[in-house]
């Protein structure tokens, strides 16, 4: 494609890579193809049953072995399959309104104090007040696990405290009241490195602690310090974590982190008011220049999303009566954006919104990737007219004069997959620089004339004439190379 | 059924035993009728050290995968939810118990056992749900370091490398040392720890803190292995971006290998028996398991994928040969011998269709164009050609719309091949992308340079050309049949954590220690004292036994590269792997990926 076949061979002698093909391509080949006939022939002598062979099944789990069984137990059971896929699927679209639920509790709020009557209360315990508020209702069975009552009132000092946890048992962080108290049980966790229970002991600092204390301590503890950010990232406490950034004066992460919130956006309104929120966030200033464009984009999007939708329903225009939409243009990245637009809107003018020269203004979307997607566009329309227009500029003077920013070999590649007739090929391909990418490329594509024209001026007697079987008996290439070789016989005495 | 993990020089059934053990210990304490509700995730790593047969023998009657809902109708007495301590887990299970029919008699138990380690967090999640109560066993499986091979032990850990260098979480590191304590308990004291890098160093510090911490820890076991060597992934975030050129390296690539499956296009493996021709042809992937055990994949698994073919052909004819001796059989013995090997006979071709076919598979991509101009550029960079300006071939990819994960895998290989990109290079790199693929991707392209994997250069410093030439990362004549460096294992490029761990061994770090100046993170070395009568006296000729363990992924390539050390005639060491995953260069940019998609549930 970027370099003829010849080249890349002389490339890779003269240089010191190697290239990962076979070294000899075809004795591998039939390397392969032998072992492979081999093995088949194999099979008439052997009676092959490979299941019995591999203990495997057809899908390939290996019987016996876990996955495997999940699915012979599960499609055993008393329920039909089907059955139990339908339950599921109501299941599912009832759960979708579990999230919500959810994020109307924070972790925190367990902690926030409500119940007082419980003078020594655990992490990971199930108090009382919570088999009071009618938990019954929903568990089945609500039985304390025997281990439990175990270490109740034991006084752990913070060392061991931390210990415990790594280990799983349940542990009281209560006891620990003064601020340095808290502060060693938070070294001694970070100490032991175990993610878990550093972020055990946050929560409860988090929640026995004021803000502004807290922060400040974090600040000369980074790693626990990242555990809470992370923390606060995983449960979606967005609020806090800002404030928590914005105190460390982490101003680019947390315009980042803003950012990422219109991910959850779905309403596309909604979406777009909240990026020109960000836009004055304080990102890098190369980044606020995209994110200022991914918020022009979307403004965009919605006016011609809207526009289009219209044109399309009321059926008038052509073009999308004979190329109905697929999908919305909504949240398309750029690129896609500029490609609906030479599809759809080819024709407007730069004033209009969804032109594609507006949006190439916009977006100081650079000349290769217009032209490569414009003509990407319009060679799937079939439209050889604006493809030649596009590629084509007049000087001052006003002679005219064919240019490609993407190089022509890449044009012919992108006509010739949309199946461009030879007679516009061909224009192309003579416009190819590099004679051998341009004599690869003509003779894959069946462009006698540009062959023809080439070895003629190449002088090449003994390939145009070897090419002489390539054309078509009787045909005017026929002819010309014939005359050719005629001519320079005859100029040649 | 894991005669494989006794192969290596170090018997790896030991550790699978002692997690066998302890399931069934676990199953045992819920008495009765059991169905497991399995997180999906966990299936895989469970099934290298169980079947189900065992579970059954524990009355392990039903199993289901998690999912939201109400959980299938089973007679049983105990529901045990295996799972990992993740919130979104903790939701669906809440919402499974809730569902669960309280008026049915008996009543069903429930229990959780958290894999890898019981979490407070997630803890405190299901006891707001009001759901905490239910479970009469919250327990913890400490499945550290799974045996994946006879040299091979894999965490399966998937985000440890984001959690460490992204958000410095360090949990993953803490099981790591705990792992490496279970193993120490099973195979002695290793006497000499060597690592490179911060991540190395906090595992080291855990582990020597966790031995003084719990003298019962000192036993008397004879130490199998005599050095360990800790490696941060970020000491060497160069070869998982490269395109592994093994056997094995390739599948990965390509089809993608999970807890030792691999799934692969169905046509080729369609059985071609006569007068059916072509009916019947499968639609599901063929799933294939592959490790050591299969004596033809041992072989070839490691071997640059230019060299497998002969392989295979000798094979075929060695095959044919065997089979081609019952004409000569005449007499009853002789025809009883031919018979007597027939299995065998048959596992051995069953074996060589397999890899033949997907040897095939293999070769129709690797003879591509694009992977062949792919591969000409990931050379060019290794090889410190043109890194410092945007490259023609990433910006066609780009054009065309090509994975992002594969312009990103370019992107960054370039960077690390410069020590960073000039600020423009980079800029211009970071708007082509989003442009094409989208603006939120900024937030992926801000993990990277996060992670150092994507970055401008400071102080106009390139490193690399430097460290390519003291550690000999770029070899120019490579034998691919016949190795005689690591470098064979991606054509030319030696990758540069194997190549520490060579120079480790000999002639020792001190030789380079300006390049290991120039890695990030600190190079340490440490010992833990044995009793006189544990230490070892070598016998002459006798091979020292390394185990490496790579914080934050491993790719298949980088171990054949170790398995090659290994056999080595005067190597002098043998080498075990340990990891806290099974990493390619997709998997890897995709766990640093911003998931963009917002959780289905």
């Amino acid at each position: 494609m970027s370099r003829a076949r010849a080249d890349e061979e002389e490339y890779w002698h003269s240089s010191k890579f190697r290239a990962f093909t076979f070294d000899d391509e075809d004795d591998e080949l039939s390397q392969l193809k032998e072992s492979k006939r081999a093995v088949n022939s194999l099979r008439d002598i052997v009676d092959d049953d490979d299941d019995d062979l591999e203990r495997v099944s057809w899908s390939g789990e290996p019987v016996g072995s876990i996955s495997w069984s999940i699915k012979e137990t599960a499609s055993g059971s008393t329920s039909s399959l089907e059955g139990r896929d339908s339950s599921l699927q109501k299941g599912s679209s009832s759960y979708a309104a579990l999230p919500k639920q959810v994020s109307s509790y924070s972790l925190s709020s367990l902690f926030k104090g409500e119940d007082h009557h419980v003078s020594c209360r655990q992490m990971g315990f199930p108090s009382e007040s919570l088999t009071d508020t009618g938990v019954k209702n929903y568990a089945p069975e609500l039985r304390r696990p025997k281990a439990e009552y175990k270490d109740y009132t034991s006084d752990w000092s913070p060392k061991d405290t931390v210990r415990r946890m790594q280990r799983g048992k349940v542990c009281s962080l209560e006891r620990f009241r003064s601020l340095q108290d808290k502060l060693v049980l938070l070294d001694e966790a970070v100490a032991g490195h175990d993610g878990n229970v550093i972020t055990a002991v946050l929560i409860f600092l988090k929640r026995t602690l004021r803000r502004e204390i807290l922060f400040r301590e974090l600040e000369v503890r980074q790693v626990a310090l990242c555990h809470l950010i992370h923390f606060l990232k995983e449960t979606g406490e967005q609020k806090f974590l800002l404030d928590l950034l914005r105190f460390l004066d982490r101003t680019e992460e947390v315009a980042l982190s803003q950012y990422r919130e219109h991910l959850n956006i779905q309403d596309v309104e909604k979406r777009r008011e909240f990026l020109k929120g960000c836009i004055g966030l304080p990102f890098s200033a190369e980044d606020t220049s995209h994110i200022q464009d991914h918020y022009t984009l979307l403004e965009r999007q919605i006016i011609i999303e809207a526009n289009d939708r219209h044109l399309e329903m009321a059926g008038q225009s052509e073009i999308f009566r004979k190329y109905p939409r697929k999908a919305s243009i909504l949240n398309m990245p750029l690129v896609t954006t500029l490609f609906y637009s030479c599809f759809y809107h080819y024709t407007e003018a730069e004033g209009t919104f969804s032109s594609p020269t507006n949006l190439k203004k916009t977006f100081k979307i650079p000349d290769k990737q217009y032209v490569l997607t414009a003509l990407a566009a319009r060679a799937k329309l079939r439209a050889w007219n604006d493809v030649d227009a596009l590629l084509t500029t007049k000087n001052w003077l006003g002679y005219t004069k064919k240019k490609a920013p993407i190089g022509f070999h890449r044009v012919v590649e992108i006509l010739q997959r949309n199946n461009a007739p030879v007679q516009v090929l061909q224009e192309y391909v003579r416009l190819v620089e590099d004679v051998e990418n341009r004599l690869n490329l003509a003779t894959k594509y069946k462009c006698h004339d540009v062959v023809i024209e080439t070895y003629r001026d190449l002088k090449d007697r003994i390939q145009l004439t070897a090419y002489k079987c390539k054309v078509e008996r009787g045909s005017a290439d026929e002819e010309k190379i014939n005359s050719i070789l005629n001519n320079t016989v005859r100029s040649a005495y | 059924m894991a005669a494989h993990l006794s192969s290596g020089r170090v018997n790896l059934t030991a550790l699978r035993e002692a997690g066998r053990r302890e399931l069934r210990e676990f199953l045992d304490k819920c008495a009765g009728t059991k169905a497991i509700v399995w997180d999906e995730y966990l299936t895989g790593p469970f099934g290298l050290i169980a079947q189900y047969s065992l579970l059954k023998e524990h009355e392990v009657e039903k199993m289901f995968t998690l999912k939201p809902g109400r959980l299938p109708p089973a007679d049983v007495k105990n529901i045990i939810f295996f799972v990992r301590p993740k919130l979104e887990l903790m939701d669906i299970i809440t919402d499974n118990v809730l569902r669960e029919d309280r008026g049915r008699s008996p009543q069903r138990d429930f229990h959780i056992l958290f894999v890898p380690r019981r979490s407070l967090l997630c803890e405190q999640w299901l006891k707001e749900q009001g759901v905490l109560g239910s479970f009469i066993h919250r327990e913890q499986y400490s499945l550290d370091l799974i045996p994946f091979d006879g040299d091979l032990l894999s965490m399966e850990s998937e985000s440890a490398f984001k959690e460490c260098y992204l958000e410095s979480d360090q949990t993953s590191l803490y099981h790591a040392a705990k792992g490496l304590m279970t193993l120490q308990a099973l195979y002695g004291t290793i006497p000499q720890i060597f690592g490179k890098g911060d991540c190395a160093r906090h595992v080291a510090n855990m582990m020597i803190r966790m031995k003084r911490e719990f003298p019962g820890s000192q036993n008397s076991i004879f130490p199998v292995f005599d050095t360990l060597l800790l490696l941060d992934r970020n000491v060497d975030l160069l070869t998982p971006l490269a395109t592994q050129l093994t056997y094995e390296g390739l599948i990965d690539e390509i089809y993608g290998i999970q807890n030792t499956y691999v799934k692969l296009p169905p046509e080729k493996f369609a059985p071609k028996k006569q007068g059916e021709g072509g009916k019947d042809l499968p639609t599901e992937p063929k799933k294939l398991q592959l490790n050591s055990a299969e004596e033809l994949y041992a072989e070839i698994r490691d071997k640059n994928f230019n060299a497998v073919g002969s392989v295979l052909s000798k094979k075929a004819k060695i095959i044919s040969a065997a089979f081609e001796e019952r004409h000569h059989a005449k007499t009853v013995g002789e025809i009883k011998q031919f018979v007597s090997q027939l299995p065998h006979m048959q596992a051995a071709r069953s074996s060589l269709a397999n890899h033949t076919s997907i040897a095939e598979l293999i070769k129709d991509i690797t003879t591509s164009e694009d992977f062949f101009d792919n591969l000409t550029v990931e050379q060019e960079f290794m090889s410190g050609i043109d890194t410092d300006k945007v490259n023609n071939y990433i910006e066609d990819c780009i054009a065309q719309k090509h994975p992002l994960i594969k312009i990103l895998r370019l992107v960054c290989l370039q960077s690390v091949c410069n020590s960073g990109l000039k600020q423009k290079v980079l800029d211009h790199y970071k708007r082509e992308i989003l442009q094409t693929y989208g603006y939120e991707h900024i937030l992926t392209l801000n993990n990277l340079e996060k992670a150092g994997l994507l970055k401008p250069q400071t102080g106009g410093r390139n490193n690399y050309p430097t460290i390519r030439k003291t550690l000999r990362l770029w070899m120019d004549d490579v034998n691919e049949q016949n190795p005689n460096d690591i470098s064979y294992v991606y054509s030319g490029y030696a990758p540069l954590s194997v190549r520490l761990a060579q120079l480790l061994a000999r002639p020792g770090w001190r030789s380079i220690e300006e390049v290991l100046k120039m890695l990030p993170g600190p190079h340490f070395e440490e010992r833990q004292q044995l009793p006189t009568g544990l230490q070892k006296k070598r016998q002459h000729g006798e091979n020292r036994v390394t185990l490496v363990f790579f914080l934050g992924g491993v790719t298949y390539a980088e171990i054949a590269a170790l398995r090659f050390l290994s056999q080595m005639e005067d190597g002098g060491t043998e080498y075990v792997i340990a990891t806290t995953k099974l990493i390619n260069g997709t998997t890897w940019i995709k766990s640093l990926m911003e998931k963009l998609e917002p959780a289905p549930f």
